[in-house]
């Protein structure tokens, strides 16, 4: 619309100054990133991190504190970091950057090579590290550090923005819980326990966490006695086990917007960026075949990657490679033959040519390999296919796209297009769960709060509209289109199984005559 | 193949049409002035508040028309000769029509005050009184001040609007407590105090007399009727209430009072032509109802049953239980059934009123004193489930079983803090039938 826009509503003095505040902070960062060598690394570390720290409360408490408790969304689309603007551009230039330079070129972080100490931004860490574990920094630590951070400080503004809803409270208290304990600090007392064991932080599930069953990682776990052999096990159990049961209780939210590393920063740093995912038809679909691509391509990549360092003799371990391939085809045709044959009307025309597609080429493959003469299942080297996994999924879209990306494509564009744990949860929900967003009778008035604000690109409204309860496999149960709803209409909720899909045509509060009529057809 | 005319993209015609498109393969032709394609009216605030973009109040993408072969034209409609079935277009065209259907909605009120049209002057209903307030008060710096003339829905949220923009607002307010035209008085007090808390300068029992321009045609100020006060402003924003938008009717053989006058099938005085929405008067009222209701979700729902008639079906208009909502401010507010404010209240309607000590949530339930049968309930601050309150309406539930069920029809979000035990002390404490 042509309108003159306001480029961005006033900020007060206080905000001001907690902005520059933080600017220093991260102007120090950027200094130790060109290699200024500061005296006392642990004083600047902490003033870095103190300044931006307080910088972010400082601002959210003037901005929202301020004000009587609401919905606080004036001026998103005003704002040029929020909008699109050059801002969001420049913030999206620069991140994507940090990622870039994270993942493929740690060494102009300041990481030490063979042995060598550690300069720049990395050696900045190094003092919280050895406080942490007793070793220096590394990127990844860094790169920890400063998620744990955004997390924590940018999830108090949530906390603030959202301090009549406690629904929005609880989820992010849950996501920096997560993030700081399970994410950041265990892992650390882990290697301080026992430095043999592979990194391994325990909320993070195969297949978003795609390396657990690498050769190193499986070997360092199970040359780690009962404790390692524990963990594996509690990795196996996590996916198989505990995942379902919780998702059928409450849907994949318990994982997406609750306790995800990925989720929890898009929920806080990300948050004001929510708005900006594509809520087209053209959108929807694109995302229903990319993420299910990369489902199967982590899929096959874990199994060929196993089945690679598993041996053919029965002797030395019960789990040779083909009774691995027989338990993984198992399992694949079970989850099939069960939804072909108990849920086959709920997909989509071209989720079921998908699934059968795909499940196809699969059976294909395996049947080759065991009738052919070849070494790889899939017939590609496995080690290629999981470095290609490594680089393509695992880093450039889940960070530099997924994160990099955030003010421009919104806050979850990894974890709706690409997310293979989100594609599992996401199938389970949609099919076995109890849970929904219901619809509050007639009271929608189309107003598209609840469409703009979704993350996930979902059109609410759609929904809304015709009275309809919103079950939809990308849904992470993040409330907040309950939240903006002016007219009290939409409730996340779980309950009953039956009647959670229903679609209608009249709606509530016309005549009953004319809902029999029309919607029992 | 039949050509069904619907002037009007509001919801009314737009469902009309959707539903004539799910029926039938009739020729669907949609007639617009305002806007090229339909869009939520009720959204516009939300724009200018920078929630929203005007692509996101559209709740259908460019592409679902033509899909769905209904045709879009934008154009005025000047007058409608309803003998040659054709209607006449204000740059000269025409277009024929078997059935047609009028779903022009309302225009804001205006009272005949010196100095209404002036520069500065606005409704806020149509997307042109958004572009036109972008245009006076885009910042405090170009408005000083708006005064706002009319305590009703439409008042509160341009009020809200123009609050997130940190422009002054003066509320003039005709009732001695906000809208209790509708509410009844302890709702109308609690808003009025929420209303202030946003630092509005509320004025209640107060009139406006003229509106003063300066040298250019635009708003200097306002005059207040009761003291004369003069007030300096930029913009004055009128929002006492919307009358039919039917004026380019008035030539044709269409029977009209305040709106296109329609029996209950939604038919006019003429064969093949309707009326539906805000524009349709009903020549008596449907229960509480009034004869003209503009609301939301009534447009829908006379738009579910015309579809209907038109396809052969015929079907008289009959809605279900009342239902509402709105929002003032931050404060939600949601209604089923009948809670009738203090003045034409029925003699036999008692209320139960209890309010929370933070003075935002509140709710009021009226009941027939003497069956004790439940007759309704406004509910704010708190969510209510309406299909709960639409059962216990129709199994005509009492009041008592009502109270202590309540917990069944909350709506809030998860975790919130629930009330109901609170509530049911209340109710035992004042009607003591503990």
């Amino acid at each position: 619309m042509s309108l003159a826009k306001p480029d961005a509503l006033g900020i007060s003095t206080t905000q001001k100054i907690a902005l520059a505040g933080g600017v220093i902070g991260l102007l120090i960062l950027a200094l130790a990133l060109f290699n200024t060598n500061f005296p006392n690394k642990a004083i600047f570390l902490t003033l870095a991190l103190g300044l931006i720290i307080t910088g972010i409360i400082v601002y959210s408490r003037d901005a929202y504190l301020s004000k009587l408790e609401g919905i606080k969304n004036d001026g998103a689309w005003f704002k040029s970091i929020s909008s699109r603007g050059v801002w969001g551009w420049i913030v999206g230039v620069i991140l994507t950057t940090f990622y870039i330079v994270l993942y493929f070129f740690p060494k102009y972080l300041g990481l030490g090579t063979d042995g060598s100490e550690n300069t720049g931004l990395i050696s900045l860490f190094d003092p919280l590290s050895k406080l942490l574990s007793g070793r220096p920094a590394s990127q990844w630590f860094v790169y920890g550090t400063l998620y744990t951070v955004a997390i924590l400080a940018f999830g108090y503004k949530f906390i603030l923005k959202y301090r009549h809803n406690r629904y929005q409270q609880i989820r992010t208290i849950s996501v920096m819980f997560f993030q700081l304990g399970f994410a950041f600090l265990i892992p650390e007392f882990m290697y301080v326990m026992n430095n043999d064991l592979p990194y391994y932080d325990l909320k993070s599930i195969w297949p978003l966490n795609y390396y657990i069953f690498d050769e190193w990682s499986v070997k360092g776990f199970l040359s780690n006695g009962n404790i390692g052999l524990a963990l594996l096990l509690f990795g196996i159990i996590s996916i198989f086990v505990i995942t379902p049961i919780l998702t059928y209780k409450y849907g994949k939210r318990w994982y997406c917007s609750w306790v995800c590393g990925c989720g929890g920063l898009a929920e806080t740093a990300g948050d004001p960026f929510r708005h900006l995912s594509s809520k087209k038809m053209s959108a929807w679909k694109f995302e229903r075949w990319l993420i299910h691509l990369v489902l199967v391509f982590s899929v096959v990549m874990t199994t060929a990657m196993v089945y690679t360092y598993l041996g053919y003799d029965s002797n030395d371990f019960w789990l040779t490679r083909g009774v691995f391939i027989a338990l993984v085809i198992g399992f694949l045709s079970l989850v099939f033959t069960v939804v072909m044959l108990f849920k086959r009307h709920e997909l989509g025309k071209d989720a079921k040519y998908g699934a059968i597609g795909l499940f196809a080429v699969i059976l294909i493959l395996v049947t080759m390999h065991f009738t052919g003469t070849t070494d790889h299942v899939f017939y590609v080297k496995a080690g290629a296919l999981r470095s290609a996994y490594g680089i393509y999924i695992g880093s450039i879209f889940s960070g530099v796209i997924g994160t990099g990306f955030y003010p421009i494509l919104g806050s979850r564009s990894w974890c709706r297009f690409g997310c293979p744990m989100a594609a599992i949860l996401g199938f389970q929900q949609r099919l076995f769960s109890k849970f929904r967003i219901t619809t509050n009778g007639g009271q929608c008035i189309s107003c598209g709060n609840c469409s703009n604000s979704c993350e996930m690109g979902i059109d609410v409204r759609h929904y809304a509209q015709k009275g309809e309860n919103i079950v939809r496999s990308s849904c992470v149960g993040c409330g907040i289109c309950s939240a903006v709803c002016p007219r009290g209409v939409l409730k996340l909720e779980n309950d009953s199984m039956t009647g959670r899909i229903n679609p209608t045509d009249i709606l509530l509060g016309n005549d009953v005559d004319l809902m029999d009529l029309v919607n029992q057809k | 193949m039949e050509h069904i005319v619907i002037i009007g993209n509001g919801i009314s015609g737009v469902t009309l049409a959707r539903h004539i498109r799910k029926l039938s393969d009739k020729k669907i032709t949609i007639i617009s002035a305002e806007t090229e394609y339909f869009f939520s009216r009720t959204a516009l605030m939300y724009i200018y508040m920078g929630h929203m973009k005007f692509e996101h109040t559209q709740p259908y993408e460019n592409w679902f028309w033509k899909k769905n072969r209904i045709e879009l034209l934008k154009a005025y409609v000047k007058n409608i000769d309803t003998d040659a079935k054709q209607l006449h277009f204000e740059d000269g065209g025409n277009l024929n029509y078997d059935k047609l259907v009028i779903a022009t909605g309302s225009k804001p009120n205006k009272f005949g005050w010196p100095g209404q049209d002036l520069e500065g002057v606005m409704g806020m209903y149509h997307k042109q009184d958004l572009e036109k307030l972008e245009t006076y008060a885009p910042n405090k710096e170009v408005c000083n001040r708006a005064v706002i003339v009319g305590g009703g829905l439409i008042g509160i949220e341009l009020a809200e609007m123009l609050n997130s923009r940190s422009i002054p607002v003066t509320f003039l307010v005709r009732e001695n407590s906000f809208w209790n035209g509708v509410l009844p008085e302890g709702e109308s007090q609690m808003i009025n105090n929420h209303i202030k808390n946003h630092h509005i300068d509320l004025r209640l029992s107060t009139n406006l007399k003229e509106i003063k321009s300066d040298d250019n045609g635009r708003v200097k100020s306002v005059i207040i009727e009761e003291t004369g006060e003069e007030i300096p402003c930029n913009v004055v924003g009128l929002t006492a209430g919307v009358t039919p938008n039917i004026d380019f009717i008035k030539s044709s053989k269409i029977e009209l009072g305040r709106g296109v006058k329609v029996n209950r099938f939604l038919e006019t005085n003429i064969p093949d032509v309707y009326a539906i929405g805000d524009c349709a008067e009903q020549h008596e009222a449907i229960g509480n109802r009034r004869p003209i209701e503009a609301v939301w979700y009534t447009g829908r729902m006379m738009g579910e049953t015309l579809a209907q008639t038109i396809c052969g079906n015929r079907l008289a208009y009959k809605p279900g239980h009342w239902f509402n909502s709105a929002k003032f401010l931050d404060i939600e507010y949601q209604t089923y059934g009948w809670v009738f404010r203090r003045k034409g209240r029925p003699d036999y309607e008692q209320h139960f009123h209890w309010k929370h000590e933070d003075d935002t949530k509140c709710i009021t339930v009226a009941y027939h004193k003497n069956t004790n049968e439940f007759l309704g309930i406004n509910t704010f601050g708190i969510r209510m489930r309406h299909e709960t309150f639409d059962t216990w309406l129709t199994e005509k539930r009492t009041i008592d079983y009502v109270i202590n069920h309540l917990s069944e029809a909350n709506f809030d979000p998860e975790f919130y803090k629930h009330f109901e035990a609170e509530i049911v002390t209340a109710y035992n404490n004042q009607l003591q039938t503990a």
